[in-house]
């Protein structure tokens, strides 16, 4: 077989392994799920069809405003992130402060989500950090007050937990897509017609803008409706939203639960797909409604107020974030730490010695995990980008819809009839059913991540590395992956962390066998010894950071004497 | 002839994988078997203490056994229950992932009823007879339910109350004194949300002080007239939420929970199920030093809690190996160290020699945390059934709030 | 050395003709094509250099004397080709840069030195690209072709990108090597300046008529 057509066979392969990957395990988790939700598991004696799962579960008190909750804290979290990320860009986005942030928005967006609902839990508790600091002398507490937060009735502080997350990531995924529908040329035409700046965004960009975020924010309602971890920790417990009370059912002891819990977690993919209809109908009116406001003219609508509000809310998320993560760093080296002291005194590096024996295999596990799913997302990623420019053209909708399958469709959903088809195949559960499950979810952040630098790359590039001689292979491994090293790098990096906060997939698929810095930080959670858990959550942080360092580093070392390509990023 | 018997069984055994042949009658070969066998041993993980313990025995059995033995650390066990379930659904009846796990109660029913388990072998450990179950029949039920060797013990807990002695001087000595005591210090004390651990025991410690004839638990509930036996503890509990922590609209997830809200002054009272949990979380920096603990004066609810091996088990001999190890002196000695972990032992005193008794003196530090020795009356758990139609009658009135 | 044949090119968008070409460009031999931005100048490089995209449809042949180049996959053309830009990779020195094009084996490095030598950039070899000048960078650029061992050279406008000073010094500097090594090459240019120092063959290609074609159309030709 010539190289050539090796090339050929392998890239054109690699596009259908990825759609695989991707749209296998989800739609036959589904299936899996489908079956007992409606009385069929014969194990359980469930050996007719029925409707008694769909009837118990309309009888589960409370079932009514755990929807409710689902609902309002999903889209209610997501339209606050869009909006502060559209002001924030409207207001900035051609103005240092931007550029600074744009630094940060990895880094902030490798923090897992249950560390940082952990931070944010020891900082805005009654205990918590913002209590000490205001007490006695403002509040006159001397114990902690009993206010219900977080796990208020509302499902606000589960909100905010959510949106110190998504801002993060709408806004790298911003990036991309501001250069796509060349948001600078377009800012400069209505700015030199007279527009300021955050109304010229509005009027010009965001028609523009918007069609490209779409995915992303349907991701987003789709994760906030239906996640377990932010939910647990922040959110409500009389009731807790629908996805934490699918999970508890799952693990109720009394097994014929089993069946209710199914018709759960079907109920819960409808609860999301009710949640996007109802997003997409008032998308569809805003446009409609606006399409009058953006050329009649008015060059101001409340930019003074509206730019600081942008940047007020921007500065609260990236501080609360930040706020939280120290708080956990103190919670680490704390001994005991009564209310209302504000820091822990003396600290000690007790914790961590303790911790130490135990830390090993975790780590050891996370990394081997992370690195076997970065590695495999990144070949099918590479290959499927690859397979675009023999193609030259960019995804279908319909594959870019796959893209996101694993993204849109929520985990609880389809990971019980998952393992249920594990079991089935016999395959055994472990290391390598881990790795897999996880990059069903590594993979589309690692292509979302990467697409844009590769599609960019100059094509002569290659055309020049080909006439002179070169074949697919050498212009693929000797011209491409080291001028896209650095973007490959940080895609990977992004990849690594995804996989670090997996919590679900690597309980439920390795059986308990594979321990990872999140199963055991959310099983230390349950354990309420904050100096532990805060450990373990620093710990969900710290490698993913060391996966963007490396990444940093590693190409200013290699090229080191390679300006141009260190520049060109 | 018994040999022969022991070697045809020995060979039918060996058919699924080589190794696996022993004689439960003919301890030599379950040791023997149990050599070189990896043994995952699904076991609550929430507790640092206990995985601290938990690792000590892995180090113990692999020196001692040459068995590696690996925690698999859930935040239920019904988590491996149901795994187990899906592997006997997909007919998987030789090669289970979960070799032994950690269980009692309504898990042991739930298994139990539904042929989930190995059995019966737990009576065939040499050490099971220091436990002297003649003396202390708890060892062979597990709430009402006769064991029947299906489980081994391997430790035992009590409900243990405990305050902050800083900020109460005199804690409330039954469930009608607690109610009063309530009254007084709103929003001091909370009892953890049904169906957890914790919560469900609450619900019984309060049903077993509130009924009049307490004898009708230890019956299956279909026997009794469920609403009638519990209105009293309806009626206690509609007085006492207004008065707890977050006002009774929110209750905190599990017993460590619990033990947090201790430990940031929200709470000045809480309860545990480990007697020296207390001390060790003054140990541990997690509760103020000033906390102490209790007995209730009618008694409090106590159980054993045991190991069991899944039918489809893949190391059955490690299984039995390791199962048989947690009952020897040196590891329920070790367990009840209070730097350790804490936990009750199971054996009978009288039953160990000298030396082998010394081993179990107690911790001096944080002693003025422990509960009195002499204390409580141990209450014994109702019958399983009761459990389900407790919590969903509990979820039907308190779950929505 | 061989002739470069374009024998009865035509290519399509659809159903739309873009341009037609009917030529041979004899060893050592420069014919200049030339026309606005916009009329296809650069597909016709990318249709001879084997890059068409899949937008455009092509009919006729292009040959070197009798071995016929468009059926073959672009890197077995042997066709040296020049950006406007000189597209040095950014993550090779200039060595590096230099040696991608060559075969394996024989003394490369010794070539790659004298190659340096001949244009004063000896000192240069292990230098990073990025570090050069603009004329400094269109040498190494087109040594890197030259020592591919081409058949034939395509130029896409490759003075555009320099300063005025400097395009004349290059533009004949490039010629000179061009005719040395007598390869037939072929340049697309909407410079005027850039055909007059030819001074060869120039095809113009012009806008379309009332039909909505582009066709080529050949001038005098006094180089041939």
């Amino acid at each position: 077989m010539t190289a050539a057509l090796s090339y050929r066979l392998v890239i054109r392969t690699l596009p259908w392994l990825t759609i695989g990957l991707l749209s296998l395990p989800v739609l036959s988790g589904l299936a899996g799920a489908l079956a007992p939700a409606f009385g069929w598991l014969p194990a359980l004696g469930g050996e007719q069809l029925s409707l008694a799962p769909w009837r118990e579960l309309a009888r589960v008190p409370g079932l009514g405003e755990m929807l409710r909750l689902s609902l309002v804290s999903g889209l209610g979290s997501a339209l606050i992130s869009l909006a502060v990320v559209v002001l924030f860009l409207g207001s900035f986005l051609q103005s240092p402060v931007y550029r600074r942030l744009q630094g940060w928005l990895a880094p902030l967006l490798a923090v897992p989500h249950a560390a940082a609902a952990i931070g944010l839990a020891f900082l805005l508790a009654p205990s918590g950090w913002v209590m000490r600091i205001v007490s006695p002398w403002l509040t006159g507490l001397d114990y902690p007050p009993d206010f219900a937060f977080p796990g208020d009735d509302w499902g606000l502080a589960l909100i905010l937990g959510l949106v110190i997350k998504e801002v993060p990531f709408l806004l790298l995924m911003s990036l991309a897509a501001l250069v796509q529908c060349r948001a600078d040329e377009r800012m400069m035409v209505a700015r030199s017609l007279g527009y300021p700046p955050l109304t010229a965004f509005l009027k010009t960009v965001m028609p523009g803008l918007y069609p490209l975020l779409r995915l992303p924010v349907y991701a987003v309602i789709a994760f906030a409706t239906s996640n377990v971890e932010v939910a647990m920790i922040l959110g409500p417990t009389t009731p807790s939203t629908l996805a934490v009370a699918v999970v508890g059912w799952l693990h109720d002891p009394d097994l014929t639960t089993r069946f209710m819990a199914s018709a759960g977690a079907l109920l819960q993919l409808l609860v999301t797909l009710v949640a996007l209809l109802g997003w997409w109908l008032v998308e569809r009116l805003v446009v409609r409604l606006s399409r009058g406001w953006w050329q009649d003219g008015h060059r101001h609508c409340g930019e003074r107020s509206l730019s600081l509000l942008a940047r007020w809310a921007m500065r609260l998320v990236l501080g609360l974030m930040l706020l939280a993560l120290a708080g956990l760093a103190l919670w680490s080296v704390a001994g005991y730490w009564p209310f209302p002291q504000s820091l822990p005194w003396p600290p000690t590096l007790g914790n961590w010695q303790d911790a130490a024996d135990g830390l090993l295999s975790p780590v050891t596990q996370s990394l081997a995990v992370a690195l076997g799913a970065t590695l495999l997302s990144l070949v099918l990623v590479l290959g499927s980008l690859e397979a675009e420019t023999l193609r030259r053209r960019p995804l279908r909708p319909g594959a870019q819809l796959i893209l996101y399958l694993p993204l849109l469709v929520p985990s609880v959903a389809f990971l019980f009839g998952l393992v249920m088809l594990q079991a089935q195949l016999g395959q055994q559960p472990g290391m390598l059913a881990v790795i897999l499950g996880h990059a069903v979810f590594v993979l589309p952040y690692l292509f979302l991540s990467l697409a844009e630098s590769y599609r960019r790359l100059d094509p002569r590039w290659a055309q020049q590395a080909r006439s002179l001689g070169a074949g697919p292979w050498r212009v693929f491994m000797g011209v491409r992956l080291p001028m896209l090293l650095a973007p490959i790098l940080t895609a990977a990096a992004v990849g690594f962390a995804v996989s670090i906060g997996q919590y679900l997939p690597t309980l439920l698929l390795g059986a308990g066998r594979v321990e990872t810095v999140t199963t055991e930080a959310v099983s230390l959670a349950s354990g309420g010894d904050r100096r532990l858990t805060a450990i373990h959550a620093l710990l969900q942080l710290a490698l993913p950071a060391l996966g963007f360092v490396v990444a940093l580093l590693l190409p200013r070392l290699l090229f080191r004497r390679r300006r141009g390509l260190l520049l060109s990023h | 002839m018994r040999h022969t018997r022991g070697l045809l069984l020995a060979a039918m055994l060996a058919v699924p994988g080589i190794g696996q042949a022993f004689e439960l009658s003919e301890w030599s070969t379950v040791t023997e078997a149990a050599s070189g066998q990896t043994v995952y041993w699904s076991a609550w993980g929430g507790d640092s203490r206990v995985n601290g313990y938990i690792d000590w025995v892995a180090e113990q059995v692999e020196v001692r056994h040459d068995i590696e033995l690996v925690h698999v650390k859930v935040g239920d066990i019904a988590e491996t229950v149901g795994r187990i379930l899906a592997e006997k659904s997909a007919g998987n009846t030789q090669e289970g992932t979960t070799d032994l796990l950690w269980i009692n109660g309504e898990n042991f029913a739930a298994m139990k009823e539904r042929e989930l388990l190995y059995g019966p072998w737990a009576e065939q450990l040499p050490n099971f007879s220091l436990t002297a179950p003649e003396q202390n029949p708890e060892v062979r039920e597990d709430f009402t339910l006769p064991v029947e060797g299906y489980e081994a013990p391997w430790g035992r807990a009590q409900i243990t109350f405990y305050y902050d002695s800083a900020r109460v001087s005199e804690p409330p000595r039954s469930m009608p004194a607690l109610l009063e005591w309530a009254r007084e210090n709103p929003g001091r004390f909370t009892y953890p949300k049904p169906p957890s651990f914790f919560g469900t025991s609450f619900l019984k410690q309060a049903l077993l002080g509130l009924v009049k004839t307490p004898e009708v638990l230890y019956e299956p509930v279909d026997n009794a007239d469920f609403e009638a036996v519990t209105a009293p503890l309806w009626r206690y509990l509609d007085q006492l939420h207004p008065h707890l922590w977050r006002e009774g609209e929110d209750f905190p997830a599990g017993g460590p929970k619990m033990r947090q809200l201790m430990g940031d002054g929200s709470l000045s009272l809480a309860f545990t199920f480990t007697p020296s949990a207390p001390a060790a979380g003054v140990l541990d920096h997690q509760l103020p030093p000033s906390t102490r603990s209790y007995f209730l004066d009618d008694g409090t609810l106590g159980n054993v809690h045991f190991v069991a091996i899944p039918f489809n088990a893949q190391h059955k001999a490690g299984a039995l190996v390791v199962a048989n190890f947690l009952m020897s002196p040196a590891a329920q000695a070790h367990k009840q160290d209070l730097s350790v972990w804490g936990d009750a032992s199971v054996l009978e005193m009288s039953r160990l020699s000298a030396e082998q008794r010394e081993a179990f003196e107690t911790d001096s530090r944080a002693a003025e945390s422990l509960p009195p020795q002499a204390a409580g009356a141990l209450l014994r758990e109702p019958h399983p059934s009761w459990i389900e139609p407790l919590e969903s009658a509990w979820r039907q009135r308190y779950g929505s709030q | 050395m061989a002739t470069l044949h374009l024998d009865n090119v035509q290519i399509h968008q659809g159903l739309q003709s873009l341009l037609s070409l009917d030529t041979a460009i004899a060893p050592g031999e420069i014919v200049t094509v030339m026309g606005p931005s916009g009329v296809g100048k650069s597909t016709l490089l990318a249709y001879i250099a084997g890059f068409l995209s899949p937008a455009f449809q092509a009919s006729g042949q292009v040959r070197l004397d009798d071995t016929r180049l468009d059926t073959l996959p672009a890197e077995q053309r042997h066709l040296g080709l020049l950006f406007q830009d000189p597209l040095l990779f950014p993550h090779l020195d200039v060595e590096g840069n230099l040696a991608f094009g060559m075969r394996r084996g024989g003394e490369r490095r010794e070539r790659i030195r004298a190659a340096l030598a001949s244009v004063g950039l000896e000192a240069f070899a292990r230098r990073d690209p990025a570090t050069l000048s603009g004329g400094q960078k269109a040498r190494v650029a087109l040594l890197r072709v030259l020592l591919s061992a081409p058949r034939a050279i395509l130029l896409d406008e490759p003075f555009s990108r320099l300063d005025a000073a400097l395009r004349d010094e290059i533009r004949q500097w490039v010629f000179e090597r061009v005719r040395d090594h007598h390869l037939p090459t072929l340049m697309v240019t909407h410079d005027e300046a850039d055909a007059r120092a030819v001074g060869g063959r120039i095809l113009t290609l012009t806008k379309p008529d009332g039909s909505g074609n582009l066709y080529g159309r050949e001038y005098g030709a006094p180089g041939s």
